[in-house]
């Protein structure tokens, strides 16, 4: 058994995590070609590298498969019910910051809360017979925080990508999107409610609490710890 | 563990209780179609219910109670006065506490009779506390029609009552509302603005299905709203004395009795709940030792609009209610395409009486 390390296989994520672990005498590479899932593992022995797509990491850490992961707050709490319990956070990596937000069309000028959305959303229903669409694919996350903020009347619809395009097509009202500069909502004609984020994310390294580890195992963790303390 | 075979064993027997006191038993489909369901709920009901589809029927949930396929069936051609018994699994998703079940028996016994709403209310919880009777439970009963009835006879707007009254089942909203209507919070600097008509012209266009019109009209309404005297200091003094009546039923009563002096709008639901502890004290109900309260029964979720109760375990303050049940006159009215017809009903958990180490 080796400690395995679950990091984003492409992209600027996988390469800012590189980054981060090279800065602290790990280093980490793909091995082969570009198009190889496999990695390697410089600067400490007894870990291995796994080359995952981000959002399947919380599974793989939840499930033990891996003993550490990289990947943000955002899927970590959406993927995973009762997430303390599965998984620690270990450090913030500080980049990969995105905030997951409830947008609304920017002509909306009488919305800027979930108070407002929620008067819209009785209204709306009332009006067109069917309830206010929130067009995400954070459900479950947004769905707790519309509960805790007292929206009523709304219906969240899947969306996977191209999430802003929904409310100009008319499959969504408003849109909960994971955004980090906010450009493409202005694009869209969209802005943000003001009382906050659903959750503010950012990449992590996160560790399995449900793992199984041998002695070997244990100690090799405790030594990348300590150098990840720098 | 309890087994299966014994709760079920259990499930037979409170049913066949239920069918020596009048009730014809019913059987429901487990899946239920799911548009019916987050109609009622809204999308609170995916959190709470397991979703299934296929590429005929769509969106199908596995029941996550009886009482609305038991009121759809009623509603589509049902005989009146009808009593109804049923037993079976029911399904809940749970994504907070891994110790909850999400499946587990329930036996119900629902009432639809025009005749006695205060009689068929006493009817129902007497029958299910003599099933829990081996038990030591403790009880609670609420009555919904109070807050209601009060909050319709506010001084106030209809659009605030209406308001209010939507979130009589998410208390903490209600406050917040309650808070504002009250003149205890201010609006935000945005909302003044927008009240003043000083927020600059927008310079988006208007995209998606909600229209220009209902952004006036919801302008329109919100200086209607900013312009209307605040629900005064002593009215919300006596909703929350209201709320606060927590006490065994005949002090509740005298409580109440005198808060409807100065609140006569709760007068009638006053007088629903005297008529209904008489009609409990007829079959027997210890009534100094019922409590209740009228804040009882609204973070449930639920459809409840009257008379509702619960019997909990004081030993084992972990589980669950061990049956509960209510009133349910608006769900039929919902469901009834234009009919209704009083109901009240209540189910019990016969895998848990089973846990706590006694049957009926």
């Amino acid at each position: 058994m080796t400690v395995r390390l679950g990091v984003p296989s492409k992209g600027r994520l996988m390469e800012k995590t590189f980054d981060w672990f090279a800065a602290r005498g790990v280093t980490l590479s793909r091995s082969g070609s570009d198009r190889e899932y496999a990695g390697m593992v410089e600067g400490i022995e007894g870990v291995s590298l796994v080359l995952l797509s981000a959002g399947e990491i919380p599974r793989e850490l939840a499930a033990g498969r891996i003993h550490f992961g990289v990947t943000g707050t955002d899927l970590i709490q959406e993927k995973l019910p009762l997430w303390e319990h599965q998984v620690a956070p270990v450090r913030e990596l500080g980049f990969g910051f995105a905030d997951l937000v409830l947008a609304v069309p920017k002509a909306w000028v009488d919305v800027d809360t979930l108070d407002d959305l929620d008067a819209v959303a009785a209204a709306f229903r009332e009006r067109h017979g069917m309830r206010l669409r929130i067009a995400t694919k954070y459900h479950r996350l947004v769905r707790e925080h519309l509960r805790h903020g007292g929206v009523a009347d709304y219906a969240l619809v899947d969306s996977q990508g191209a999430t802003e395009g929904t409310v100009a097509n008319e499959t969504a009202e408003a849109i909960a999107d994971i955004t980090s500069s906010g450009e493409t909502l202005r694009a869209n004609h969209l802005k943000i409610l003001s009382d906050g984020p659903v959750l503010r994310s950012q990449a992590t390294l996160w560790r399995s609490r449900t793992a199984n580890a041998s002695d070997t195992d244990r100690r090799v963790i405790a030594g990348l710890l300590e150098k990840l303390e720098t | 563990m309890t087994s299966r075979r014994e709760t079920l064993a259990l499930a037979a027997e409170l049913r066949a209780g239920f069918e020596e006191a009048g009730a014809v038993t019913v059987e429901t489909p487990v899946l239920q179609p799911a548009d019916i369901l987050l109609d009622l709920y809204g999308e609170e009901i995916r959190a709470r219910a397991y979703v299934t589809s296929d590429a005929l029927r769509g969106e199908q949930m596995l029941r996550p109670d009886f009482t609305v396929p038991v009121v759809q069936m009623h509603m589509a051609d049902g005989a009146e006065p009808a009593r109804y018994t049923y037993s079976g699994e029911v399904f809940r998703r749970q994504e907070h506490d891994t110790d909850r079940a999400n499946e587990y028996i329930q036996v119900g016994y629902e009432v639809f009779d025009r005749s006695d709403p205060a009689a068929a209310d006493a009817e129902v919880f007497a029958l299910i506390a003599k099933a829990l009777s081996a038990l030591d439970l403790r009880a609670a009963t609420g009555d919904i029609g109070l807050l209601t009835a009060a909050v319709r006879g506010l001084e106030t707007t209809e659009a605030r009552k209406s308001a209010l009254l939507r979130h009589i089942w998410r208390p903490r909203r209600f406050r917040g509302l309650l808070d504002r209507f009250s003149g205890r919070i201010s609006v935000n600097r945005e909302r003044a603005a927008l009240v003043a008509g000083n927020t600059p012209p927008c310079d988006a266009p208007l995209t998606g299905r909600r229209t220009q019109q209902e952004i006036e009209t919801r302008i329109a309404a919100l200086r209607a709203d900013a312009a209307t005297a605040p629900i005064s200091a002593e009215e919300v003094g006596l909703l929350d004395a209201l709320l606060n009546v927590r006490e065994t039923l005949p002090f509740a009563l005298e409580n109440l009795r005198d808060l409807a002096v100065d609140l006569p709008s709760v007068t009638d639901a006053v007088a629903g709940l005297e008529a209904r502890a008489e009609a409990l004290d007829k079959r027997g109900v210890d009534l100094s030792a019922l409590p209740f309260e009228t804040s009882f029964g609204r973070t449930s979720m639920e459809y409840y609009d009257g008379f509702v109760f619960g019997f909990y375990s004081a030993r084992r303050p972990d589980l669950p209610a061990i049956a509960s049940g209510g009133r349910y006159d608006a769900l039929t009215r919902r469901l009834g395409a234009g009919a209704e017809i009083p109901a009240v009903g209540g189910v019990l958990r016969p895998g848990l009486m089973l846990e706590l180490g006694g049957t009926s």
